[in-house]
């Protein structure tokens, strides 16, 4: 890794997690780890997948330090670290609830439109001072 | 009501996309979309913050302005583009460039509107120069206050985590 600055280094550490979200073969593998750490072979079954496929795809999730492995050598099992998903997740959640306020606000004021045109009228003149 | 149906998804390296339905036909939605009468009674800023000024000209190469101020400190957040497509009522493409440079860059904005039974769904691409500025603008609200209900967030992301890992 190149050595970057504190805040850079986190805002490509998040890109990494958000392209790793993006498969939906990637979710899936998060969603069993997150059931418990599992071997390659494992987490190939249910996905009619083969084994290298699905390395493939657990390397996208080292990377973006979503997945980590267990110290049996012999499976070398891959498990969910939870801590990058959790910040990403906090972001969305975060932006989302910014906009929802303002959705709200945006079906009260349809509610108000669709209601008749003098309510609307009321309203908007409510906040006219000229 | 309808708390909770709204989507957020960061999509690609450089997109985030929000989908949204309401209650009401699709030429009443765009009008609150774009006639400043309507966006400044919705298009809220932090809490404390109100929007002293909404101009929209919604013609190709108009231009918009919005401005928020914090009632208290007197502090401003200025925003505006331009409109690159209008096609009334399911189609418009405009720029957004903040005068603080919260964010680095432009973003392009294309909002898209459709109507099923009496409901419109709107979906809005926000399409950043790079990936780092989208990740940029999805870390950091538009203004610290916005993370007044953090710790509430807390509690709901864990199984909105899971949810999203499921889904």
């Amino acid at each position: 890794m190149e050595p970057v600055g504190y805040a850079q280094s986190q805002t490509a550490r998040l890109n990494a997690v958000f392209a790793a979200l993006a498969d939906p073969t990637r979710r899936a593998i998060l969603a069993r780890l997150a059931r418990g750490e599992a071997s390659v072979q494992q987490l190939a079954r249910p996905f009619a997948m083969s084994q290298p496929a699905v390395s493939k795809h657990l390397k996208v999730l080292e990377r973006a330090g979503l997945v980590s492995r267990g110290r049996d050598a012999q499976r070398r099992p891959r498990r969910l670290v939870a801590k990058p998903l959790a910040e990403a997740t906090r972001y969305l959640a975060r932006y989302r609830s910014f906009w929802e306020r303002r959705f709200h606000a945006l079906d009260t004021l349809l509610e108000e439109l669709q209601a008749g045109p003098n309510t609307s009228q009321r309203h908007s003149s409510k906040g006219d001072k000229r | 009501m309808n708390s909770g149906d709204l989507k957020v998804a960061a999509r690609g390296e450089r997109e985030i996309v929000m989908t949204r339905t309401f209650h009401a036909p699709r030429s009443l939605v765009f009008q609150t979309f774009t006639n400043p009468d309507y966006v400044r009674q919705w298009l809220l800023g932090p809490d404390g913050w109100s929007m002293p000024v909404c101009e929209i000209d919604l013609r190709v190469g108009g231009k918009y302005r919005y401005v928020w101020r914090e009632d208290q400190s007197g502090r401003e957040m200025g925003v505006s583009g331009v409109f690159q497509e209008v096609s009334p009522p399911e189609r418009v493409v405009h720029s957004e460039k903040f005068d603080q440079a919260w964010y680095a860059g432009e973003c392009l904005i294309t909002t898209i509107m459709t109507e099923h039974a009496g409901k419109t769904t709107v979906t809005l691409t926000l399409l950043y120069n790079s990936a780092n500025t989208r990740d940029a603008v999805l870390k950091s609200p538009m203004e610290r206050g916005v993370t007044a209900s953090y710790n509430r967030l807390e509690t709901l992301l864990a199984s909105a985590a899971s949810r999203r890992v499921a889904g």
